[in-house]
């Protein structure tokens, strides 16, 4: 067995572990924001695409699933995936438009029409307005599992973010992904060795904005409720945040991101109280003018200069 | 004459007021926006906090050491201008040589940094400032009212827009600083200092966004969240109307004001977003917007 297979067995145990030393629900929080952050990784770093309205996609899946469930009576698992699917056509929407401009051109058109649904969703009859849509049933899974209880939730909630962090991996690892990164590196010339680029940049908009539905909806399933907060660009900058601390264009960069901010916040939250803002906007300005390659590249840089030296001798 | 399709005159007007004062809030700080962007290649997120700041610095220069309005409006926005230079000084100058996407995301954090400190001095709740003396009451046309300072806040802009104009295209500064737009290198090599344009440009850009705070302070409520909801519009704005033009900047912030003011009439529950739609069209139609140029 590869070193590496070995690494990410060993973190699947934590995951199973974790839930008997740390309070499940703040871990489930991790993890929802970890698959946030992986999909928009597979965005900002394996296509070069710097979206700024990833809350939209993410309180997109939470309304509508939200909604689903409680107003439809759907059952919980159908409930999630109408909020993902409601996501992916809506990042298929923002994507066409995004697409066709570059560079800080496409983070501002993101962030515009993030804020557009944003709005949509203040004015919406079905939101609930500044409340929010509250007292959402989490129900049953395939009519069996009871997942009010929060554990019976968790390993739910742990299966879901394993089958989409694998999804992720093996796109960024199949030709397909191959070719994001070779649009990351150098469009003209992918454009000139015969890649649609328009359909590819589409193709990873719309399974970024699907994954970060999944998140959205599961997070509103463990929460129960559905709020402004999930759409608000501070969500989108919070995911920025949490992949560049951890490292953009490096697989578990996005999931060591999110939990040091999510754990963060959740220390920082009773003891310093709005400051929250300003120590993230600190991180912010620290990881761009310092650490540019985020924790998880930091270590990978320091791993392969020990290689090499060692090689050397 | 008093109503067009079935909208009295009076509401009219008073929304294409309205709009043309939000228009030029959107045209100084789009023009802000281009002016940093042409030097520097970076989109300054911190431009509503810097706007809030302006309008923040006003307030309290009359709550805590009574400076009048009048005074504040040069004040404030020299005050923001030499917060904009240290920025500058200590932190974007580093990220020139990098992609220009690390501009926006480090001026992203800063406007957290800044929103975040006056959010936690003074709450999200507005304060109020008073109209100067001067400029209270209104003037009657007959088919509406005008009040003085609506009026003000338009006359102001447009001058403020057509001095940098002006400033830009037609003086020897502003010929060095397009000269150091087009290519750096050669600039500095004719012997003008580059990187002192480049801080200048910033702490003008910035100084932009706090006189439009400033002016701001009487017409709405000052408080540390005002920055945001605007910038993001004004970005909105920015793509619809491109970067290319000083004078596209100006045309398309008022045009937009106005849209969205008569939207508010006809339309009310589409006014947040009527600006946002709009862009959503010209990237369909025009992807480099109105005034832009596709590179």
């Amino acid at each position: 067995m590869s070193r590496q297979a070995f690494a990410y067995l060993a973190l699947l145990a934590l995951g199973i572990a974790l839930p008997f030393f740390v309070y499940p629900v703040l871990v489930m929080k991790v993890l929802c924001f970890a698959l946030f952050a992986c999909a928009f990784n597979l965005l900002l770093g394996y296509t070069g695409l710097l979206s700024f309205g990833h809350a939209a996609f993410f309180g997109t899946a939470a309304y509508v699933a939200g909604y689903a469930i409680k107003g439809w009576g759907f059952p919980t698992e159908l409930g999630l995936l109408a909020g993902t699917a409601a996501s992916a056509f809506l990042g298929w929407a923002v994507g066409s438009l995004a697409i066709r401009r570059t560079g800080i051109y496409f983070a501002m058109v993101t962030l515009a029409l993030a804020q557009m649904v944003y709005f949509i969703f203040l004015q919406a009859p079905f939101t609930g307005g500044e409340d929010g849509l509250q007292g959402v049933p989490r129900g049953r899974l395939l009519g069996l599992i009871d997942l009010s209880r929060d554990l019976n939730l968790y390993y739910f909630v742990l299966a879901i973010f394993v089958f989409a962090f694998w999804l992720i991996y093996r796109t960024i690892h199949s030709p397909f992904g191959h070719v994001l990164t070779a649009i990351r590196e150098n469009e003209p010339r992918a454009i000139s060795l015969g890649y649609d680029v328009a359909k590819y940049k589409l193709l990873a908009f719309v399974l970024s904005a699907g994954l970060s539905g999944l998140a959205g909806a599961t997070k509103m399933l463990v929460f129960k409720f559905a709020t402004l907060t999930d759409a608000h660009w501070h969500a989108s900058g919070e995911v920025v945040l949490m992949t560049i601390l951890g490292g953009m264009g490096t697989v578990l960069g996005p999931v060591v991101g999110s939990s040091t901010i999510v754990t963060l916040q959740n220390e920082l939250a009773d003891k310093v109280g709005s400051l929250v803002t300003v120590i993230m906007g600190m991180i912010f300005v620290v990881c761009v003018l310092a650490f540019r390659r985020g924790i998880v590249g930091e270590i990978s840089a320091l791993y392969k200069r020990m290689i090499g030296a060692r090689n050397e001798q | 004459m008093t109503a067009i399709f079935d909208i009295p005159i009076q509401a009219l007007m008073a929304q294409l007021m309205l709009g043309l004062v939000n228009g030029s809030f959107y045209a100084v700080l789009s023009l802000g926006l281009a002016v940093i962007f042409g030097m520097l290649n970076i989109i300054n997120f911190a431009h509503g906090a810097l706007y809030m700041m302006g309008a923040f610095l006003a307030w309290m220069g009359l709550e805590y050491l009574g400076i009048g309005y009048w005074p504040s409006l040069l004040l404030a926005p020299l005050a923001v201008g030499l917060f904009g230079i240290l920025i500058e000084r200590s932190m974007l100058q580093w990220l020139y040589k990098l992609d220009h996407l690390y501009g926006l995301l480090l001026t992203f954090g800063l406007a957290l940094v800044i929103e975040g400190f006056f959010t936690n001095s003074y709450g999200v709740s507005g304060q109020p400032y008073s109209i100067p003396a001067e400029l209270t009451g209104g003037f009657n046309l007959g088919f509406m009212f005008l009040p003085y300072y609506r009026g003000w806040v338009i006359l102001a802009s447009l001058l403020v827009c057509f001095a940098t104009w002006f400033g830009i295209e037609k003086t020897r500064l502003g010929a060095y600083l397009r000269a150091a737009t087009e290519n750096p290198q050669l600039t500095q090599a004719f012997g003008i200092n580059v990187p002192l344009m480049v801080m200048l440009t910033y702490g003008f850009g910035a100084a932009l966004a706090g006189f439009a705070g400033a002016l701001a302070a009487p017409v709405i409520q000052v408080s540390p969240l005002m920055g945001s909801h605007l910038i993001i519009t004004v970005f909105a704005v920015v793509v619809i109307g491109g970067m290319g033009s000083i004078l596209g900047s100006i045309v398309t912030g008022l045009g937009l004001g106005v849209i969205e003011g008569l939207t508010n009439l006809l339309y009310p529950a589409a006014s947040n977003t009527v600006v946002f739609v709009i862009m959503a069209i010209v990237l369909m139609v025009r992807p480099a917007g109105l005034f832009g140029k596709e590179k």
